[in-house]
């Protein structure tokens, strides 16, 4: 009962041969580009004596002008009953508003130094086929991003920078390491061995509270060429979050096109892998869908209605 | 219907499991979160935190790690703790004096920095800081106690004077000559660490501890008694009966009078004094 005459491909191979190796690689590409950028700022200071940008992913001033701050710890420190003053409130703003609208999870996959780790965790757990391990819930993060909040209340103080892997790893690259690196490689055996995709898809709260940050957010990914697939299950191979395809890529008719789920992080790899070309960057407002007549013009056309 | 009311109800009870579930694994997880939060208060005696730091438990509420405190330390002074650390909760600013004291910058840039308050703007003025106290702890090993003119704490101090003294007391070693005793004055300490920096024993002598060790805590209800005198101008309690006080030397009856000495009675002069008597054993006349 194969769904096609074809034999398996791996992973994006099919994608490679029609687009490329930088066609189906492109936002991986210029994601690392992004994750290393963000960090090369930070670092200009501490390296180079050029302090465009100081402090870290927590809190940061840019050209002593521009203050940025996480806003999800700025959260917990009210919890803890400490009111920030101006400059922490506005730098929490930015932040809110920017992954409001560009898509919260966006912090996830272009910024985030974490997300080289568990992408790699996921790399090397694909290679050496392991099981997908201890899954918890989705929503197991949502619990835990409440149980945060509730600590910091119950404790006074900004609880889970005593754990943060995220901050703890920005600053250990921009101030000094100390033991962070037993955190990174707690995370990467973590995601290799105890739980597939688990410290980002599962369990993280910052990913959690960026998810409701961009709930609404305007950019997103679309399935647009949807009747063009031909299922070969690349991009849900490839998701870091697959349970958002499914309502986009397989609505019928009306049913709209875009991944509206909070939960992706608009990583792009689905547009990446698929040789279809399904997906594309769009607004929340564009809902069309391509007409399947499209889908001839397709090097290589689909077979399904042998299937 | 009946498989959909029977759906509903395999629903709803997988969801009130599934959330029973997790919010046990929260709350194991909480409280372990929570005890490293704890874990996290204790903060070793020798991290000084910058000036204007919060009391420990407000700053840990309002400090957010970024290091921007430390990026505008001019001296390198400052530091964030390592994860690891046997220190400060992981990535908080301190300093610690024997390596890099405070310099006590006028315009305290570390302050201005701290996006969130952590660092508190009311200490406008560096003098006033109180990052902790000085503590002169080894008075076996300090020079100035054995004797000798080292005095470097107290040159060094930027509060010169106000925080460090020397004070004179006799050196009963050698019978005369005196000790310079350097004398910290908690009230003017604002703990920069430069004493303990600049001390010249290989371990210092004199140390800046945290407030909460350097210093003890005077009863809420206690008066000292000359200085309300001073600022009333009167005795504090009206009418009080002023008894004759017991002077030094043999006897038991060396006492004098209420009020002090009456000039009379000393010099044996023939007015009577009232309610005074002349005692046996008198305190040599000082000449003016």
């Amino acid at each position: 009962m194969s769904t096609k005459g074809k034999v398996h491909l791996p992973v994006g191979q099919e994608a490679v041969e029609v687009k490329g190796w930088f066609g189906a690689h492109k936002y991986l590409v210029l994601r690392r580009i992004s994750q290393a950028f963000f960090l090369f700022l930070f670092l200009m200071g501490p390296w180079f004596g050029i302090w465009w940008v100081k402090g870290n992913l927590a809190g940061s001033m840019t050209f002593n002008f521009l203050p940025l701050n996480d806003p999800l710890i700025l959260g917990q420190m009210m919890a803890a009953g400490h009111w920030p003053e101006t400059t922490a409130l506005i730098g929490g703003l930015i932040v809110l508003v920017v992954y409001a609208l560009i898509g919260g999870r966006i912090y996830c996959s272009w910024v985030c130094p974490i997300n080289p780790v568990t992408d790699g965790a996921h790399w090397l757990h694909d290679k050496l086929k392991l099981q997908k391990g201890w899954q918890p819930k989705r929503s197991a993060r949502y619990w835990i991003l409440a149980t945060v909040l509730i600590v910091s209340a119950l404790t006074g103080t900004i609880a889970w920078e005593v754990v943060n892997p995220v901050t703890m790893v920005h600053r250990g690259l921009v101030f000094g390491m100390g033991f962070v690196w037993a955190m990174v490689a707690a995370i990467f055996v973590f995601d290799l061995i105890v739980a597939r995709r688990g410290w980002c898809g599962h369990v993280c709260p910052v990913g959690a509270f960026y998810s409701l940050v961009g709930t609404k957010s305007i950019l997103r990914i679309s399935a647009v060429k949807r009747d063009a697939c031909d299922d070969c299950m690349d991009c849900y191979a490839v998701c870091p979050e697959n349970q958002v395809i499914s309502p986009a890529l397989k609505g019928k008719g009306d049913a709209t096109p875009l991944i509206l789920s909070p939960d992706c992080t608009n990583c792009g790899r689905c547009i990446d892998v698929c040789a279809m070309d399904v997906f594309k960057f769009t607004n929340r407002f564009d809902t069309h869908v391509e007409a399947p007549s499209d889908a001839v013009s397709v090097p290589e056309p689909p077979n399904r209605n042998a299937a | 219907m009946a498989t959909a009311g029977q759906h509903k109800h395999i629903d709803r009870r997988r969801f009130m499991t599934d959330s029973a579930r997790m919010a046990a694994g929260c709350a194991v997880a909480g409280s372990l979160l929570a005890y490293m939060t704890r874990d996290a208060k204790a903060l070793p005696d020798q991290a000084i935190r910058p000036p204007g730091a919060l009391g420990e438990d407000a700053f840990l509420a309002a400090c957010i790690r970024c290091g921007l405190c430390v990026r505008d330390c001019p001296y390198d002074t400052l530091v964030l703790a390592d994860l690891g650390q046997d220190g400060p909760a992981t990535g908080t600013p301190y300093f610690t004096a024997r390596d890099v004291p405070c310099e006590m910058c006028d315009d305290i840039p570390c302050v201005l920095a701290c996006p969130t308050g952590a660092l508190d703007k009311g200490l406008t003025n560096i003098e006033h800081a109180q990052m902790g106290t000085a503590v002169l702890v080894d008075q076996e090993n300090c020079l100035n106690y054995l004797g000798l003119r080292c005095d470097v704490c107290y040159r060094v101090c930027p509060m010169i004077d106000e925080a460090i003294t020397l004070d004179l007391i006799h050196n009963e070693r050698s019978g005369h000559h005196a000790i310079f005793a350097p004398i910290v004055h908690a009230d003017a300490c604002t703990g920069c660490g430069i004493c303990e920096k600049k001390c010249v024993l290989p371990e210092p002598a004199i140390k800046v501890l945290p407030v909460r060790l350097a210093r003890g805590a005077p009863g809420e209800h206690y008066r000292l008694g000359w200085e309300e005198k001073d600022a009333k101008g009167a005795p504090v309690v009206e009418g009080i009966i002023d008894l004759p006080d017991r002077l030094p030397g043999p006897g038991t009856d060396n006492l004098a009078a209420p009020g002090g000495y009456i000039e009379g009675l000393v010099d044996g002069l023939p007015s009577t004094p009232e309610g005074g008597f002349e005692p046996v054993f008198k305190l040599p006349e000082v000449t003016k």
